[in-house]
């Protein structure tokens, strides 16, 4: 190894336990959908949703950066996985998020009755 | 580079070269890039789901009304439960690898062991629970009709709750065998028929009163749309098909590509989980054999390490595309 390592089993069931407990607020807030939540929505997607994606990326940090031992990884490295990543997904889903919307739209407005 | 009882034969150098690009060996990085790549190809397939999903965010099932089985617990839905219970499964399998590439580290070959053969338990415990996830999905709970325009229709009771075609379906005296190779020519074959004809379907539901139509419409409430007596009666007039269970054409959850993007992206999922224990039991059998223990480096454990870790992030994207949101 390059860099002197150093046995992190704390580290380990550290996020073990921030993982768990995501995922338990993650099946709780699924179970009970609390309706100020999941009635209000910002940007297109409800409260609750965005709740949803956010508490994701921070378990996918976690896997990332502890389990697969990014943060020991030399930064040039780092980025080159994860930088094209970050920009190819924001991009595919900005052009395919937007053009089902608007399919939506196209469905929903046209003299077609295409749901019957 | 040939044999793996040569210690230290250049595994961590390039071409014979003693740099080390991005201050990772060959075989970590292209793994990394590999990992890259499979990434973007799941993003595609997410990105797909979401696609569809927006096309038709008017009428989408609800993933909580469509996983509800729970082991030992049939006929009380439990959203969620099952699937965290995958999820927990698979976030602590991840959790032994990364304890047994620690112990590689130290070059503790017991432990490695039997972390590693704990990853692998945690892994078949997931593709099992997979499988039953899909034999509850393909066989289905209530059944459902599809009109002539192609939209689903389900039953609920006068509460809003659901009921199941065998429930209400009246048996009528037609009979309707199954077309089998065997009784025809032998390219002459047909779908499994429905255990009821849209006929029963429909004269069950006028011999019950107080069973109603739900369409696959969301209303303002995030709830399925309950048609009254007569616009259900109306509606079950274009019925043209009894649904049962789930299939790549059709399934009674609701629109059809739901059920598309759930065997492929789970399916691919656990086909890529399927995979990684086949690897690590063969990565196992290398450490028992202790051919790591004479390269003087559990390395290859890291490696097969980042593709388990890899599926496990792939899973909470799944979990949360398909069941959360």
């Amino acid at each position: 190894m390059s860099h002197a390592h150093v046995s992190n089993t704390k580290r380990i069931w550290t996020v073990f336990g921030y993982l768990s407990l995501i995922t338990i607020v993650e099946v709780i807030l699924g179970i009970i959908k609390p309706g100020i939540l999941h009635n209000n929505s910002l940007l297109g997607l409800n409260l609750l949703n965005w709740i949803f994606i956010i508490l994701t990326l921070v378990k996918a940090y976690y896997i990332v950066y502890a389990f697969m031992h990014m943060e020991g990884e030399k930064s040039a490295l780092r980025y080159a996985v994860i930088l094209p990543f970050i920009f190819l997904i924001i991009y595919l889903l900005f052009i395919l998020l937007i053009e089902g919307n608007y399919i939506f739209e196209v469905f929903k407005n046209s003299t077609i009755k295409w749901n019957f | 580079m040939s044999t793996v009882t040569t210690a230290n034969s250049g595994e961590k150098v390039w071409g014979g070269g003693d740099n080390q690009p991005l201050g990772a060996s060959y075989g970590k990085l292209m793994m990394w890039f590999f990992i890259l790549s499979d990434a973007l190809t799941f993003s595609g397939f997410l990105a797909a789901y979401g696609f569809s999903r927006f096309k038709f965010i008017e009428t989408w099932p609800l993933a909580d009304e469509v996983f509800t089985h729970f082991p030992f617990m049939h006929g009380n839905p439990q959203p969620m439960l099952y699937v965290a219970f995958m999820t927990f499964v698979l976030i602590f399998s991840s959790v032994t690898m990364v304890l047994a590439v620690d112990a590689g580290h130290e070059m503790k070959k017991d432990k490695v062991v039997i972390y590693l053969f704990l990853t692998i338990i945690g892994g078949l415990i997931f593709v099992g629970s997979q499988a039953w996830e899909w034999k509850n999905f393909i066989k289905g709970e209530f059944g459902a009709v599809e009109t002539k325009g192609g939209s689903l229709l389900q039953f609920v009771d006068t509460d809003g709750k659901r009921v199941a075609l065998a429930d209400f379906a009246a048996t009528l005296p037609e009979e309707r065998e199954q077309l089998t190779r065997d009784k025809g020519r032998w390219f002459m074959d047909e779908p499994t028929l429905p255990s009821y004809s849209v006929a029963e379907v429909q004269a069950g539901f006028k011999a019950h009163p107080n069973i109603l139509v739900r369409t696959e419409m969301i209303d303002a409430n995030k709830k399925k749309t309950v048609l009254t007596r007569s616009e259900s009666e109306s509606r079950l007039k274009d019925a043209s098909l009894v649904v049962e269970g789930a299939n790549l054409t059709r399934n009674e959850y609701g629109s059809k590509l739901f059920a598309d993007f759930f065997f492929f992206i789970t399916g691919f999922h656990g086909f890529h989980v399927f995979s990684g224990v086949i690897i690590n039991i063969i990565i196992f059998f290398n450490v028992l054999l202790g051919t790591y223990e004479k390269r003087k480096s559990y390395e290859m454990v890291e490696k097969v390490g980042l593709y388990w870790h890899f599926v496990d992030l792939v899973w909470v994207f799944v979990f949360t595309v398909f069941y959360l949101v």
